[in-house]
């Protein structure tokens, strides 16, 4: 049904480009001012406020920055999101590939509202996301579940917001596989654990790097879904968003810089990894 | 094994996502709908409304202008600099709103870069209008040109080279070739950005500080603040209306999305 929704993961561009060297004009008259207008618009935007924050954590030398991170409480929290991040990520790597695959190759009813769903976490905000977990998983929980105030809940939060991001990065490439192939490897002997592992995922593998590397940038950087949920406890359920933010509440922007120039790295080599990856695959065919 | 792995999917989705959702719901009327009622069209409640329709309404028309122009330049044009603003434009998208919000605080704020200068000439930005507009904008940046890339790659330029050898001129061009083929992308990035517009929390929590009740604050600060305040009635009522709206985004996005598949393939027999 929907599977190409959320093509925010478009970025993966599933190889299917057909775009040559050469082709695209050079600029003319409007379309370089066009072009000005964009520049000097995303400077105003992004460009210039991104590398703000840089220069503030990185102002007073490379023995400022260090000093700002290494700070007890700062550590703790950059630690903490770092190995969730991991945990998340690997769990979506895993079940996301599975869900997918389930909605590609299996017919159930109620397979469109699932599908459906799987946007959910993109869509529905933040701040709801948390209350929502904390309704279910909170002081006072349906199912008797206390997880506010605690890891769990940090990690359960980062799962939900994540989901999306390996599912939908793995469906259309499935959708796209040719079937012949498992077909002549069945009728090769093969059984079905022996062509999943070598026809269909050496296939999926682009798709499913690309999916992961967002899931683990939106783990690092989430904010929203884990306010509530995580209590914010320093050395115990402090994240790194939640650490700028009360740095730069203290009057310490420049240890807010600091972290969120840490956090703008991941984000950057993020994107430089799925760009990297876009390519190999379009390169592979 | 296939009846295993249709459990754990629907088993993991519906435990992650539909669960709480439903608890939700049912937490929100748990004292009955008119509670529900009076809790929505409380003074400051409808005014965070305000703010937020204010702030996504300016950032889906900023980003769908903006969307459109640098979608093209990016497909249609080359020149230096073209994977650079590729990837600022991707940015917003895997960057914290938390560090969003702080990078905005650190150019416009009262101290920031050119909080001075917009200050002298009578410009308040950070924990004002603008500043909320600026955050939403950021965050909702991408969605739309990303939408719109994939399409005009995939259509070509054959029927944009043909119509300028017959004499259109650039508008005439766009209006009358580029648009229709971009048309149901567009509407998609536009409904997607709208979705990420009106949930915006820690950039704008971080540009109005967590806002003024009744002046600068929007839904999602709102929320936040009266769970703080133990008012769960408010803060779920408030949450349930925002849920809806993104769901609703979702299912016509749904709707669209058919309709524009159903268009690229027409295309390419």
């Amino acid at each position: 049904m929907s599977a190409r929704t959320g093509k925010v993961w478009s970025l993966l561009g599933r190889g299917r480009r057909r775009r040559s060297k050469g082709d695209g004009a050079a600029l003319a008259r409007g379309s370089s001012l066009g072009l000005g207008v964009a520049t000097i618009w995303l400077s105003l935007l992004v460009m210039l406020p991104l590398a703000a924050v840089v220069i503030k954590g990185t102002g007073n030398g490379w023995t400022g920055f260090w000093d700002a991170l290494s700070n007890p409480s700062t550590a703790a929290a950059l630690r903490l999101t770092v190995s969730q991040a991991f945990l998340v990520t690997a769990v979506n790597v895993v079940l996301g590939t599975v869900v997918a695959w389930v909605l590609v190759r299996d017919e159930f009813p109620g397979k469109g509202l699932i599908d459906l769903v799987i946007d959910v976490p993109f869509a529905l905000p933040t701040i709801v996301a948390g209350l929502v977990l904390l309704s279910l998983y909170g002081p006072d929980s349906p199912l008797n579940l206390q997880f506010a105030n605690t890891r769990v809940g940090i990690f359960i939060a980062l799962l939900f917001v994540t989901v999306p991001f390996v599912v939908r990065a793995v469906q259309p490439v499935l959708l796209e596989l040719d079937r012949d192939v498992e077909e002549a490897a069945a009728s090769l002997g093969a059984d079905r654990f022996t062509i999943f592992r070598r026809v269909v995922f050496p296939n999926l593998i682009p798709a499913i790097a690309a999916g992961t590397a967002l899931a683990f940038a939106r783990a690092v950087s989430e904010y929203g879904s884990l306010v509530l949920i995580s209590g914010n406890l320093p050395f115990k359920t402090e994240v790194a968003a939640v650490r700028i933010l009360s740095l730069n509440e203290n009057d310490n922007p420049a240890g807010a810089a600091a972290v969120a120039t840490v956090l703008l790295f991941v984000a950057v080599v993020t994107l430089l990894a799925i760009d990297g990856l876009r390519r190999w695959a379009v390169r592979r065919g | 094994m296939q009846y295993l792995l249709r459990f754990v999917a629907v088993g993991y989705i519906g435990l992650l996502i539909l669960v709480p959702l439903f608890v939700v719901a049912q937490k929100t009327f748990e004292n009955g709908a008119s509670k529900v009622w009076e809790a929505l069209t409380d003074e400051t409640m409808v005014h965070a409304f305000q703010v937020t329709a204010y702030a996504a309404a300016h950032a889906v028309v900023i980003n769908t202008v903006f969307g459109v122009g640098v979608s093209i330049l990016l497909v249609r044009y080359r020149f230096p600099g073209r994977r650079l603003l590729s990837l600022l434009v991707d940015l917003p998208l895997s960057v914290s709103p938390i560090v969003a919000g702080l990078a905005l605080v650190f150019v416009y704020g009262r101290t920031g870069w050119f909080g001075p200068a917009l200050d002298s000439l009578g410009y308040q930005v950070i924990f004002a209008f603008p500043g909320i507009v600026l955050a939403t904008v950021f965050v909702s940046l991408p969605l739309v040109v990303r939408e719109i890339v994939p399409v005009l790659e995939e259509i070509g330029t054959e029927q944009e080279q043909a119509a300028t050898i017959l004499g259109a001129n650039a508008f005439q061009t766009f209006h009358r070739i580029t648009l229709p083929s971009i048309k149901w992308a567009v509407a998609y990035g536009v409904v997607l950005a709208l979705a990420r517009s009106l949930g915006e929390f820690g950039a704008v929590k971080v540009v109005t500080a967590g806002g003024v009740a009744g002046r600068t604050q929007t839904v999602t600060s709102l929320v936040e603040q009266r769970y703080g305040e133990f008012d769960e009635l408010s803060a779920y009522s408030a949450s349930l209306v925002l849920a809806a709206a993104s769901i609703l985004c979702l299912v016509v996005i749904t709707i669209i999305r058919p309709a524009s598949d159903k268009k690229s393939s027409d295309k390419k027999k």
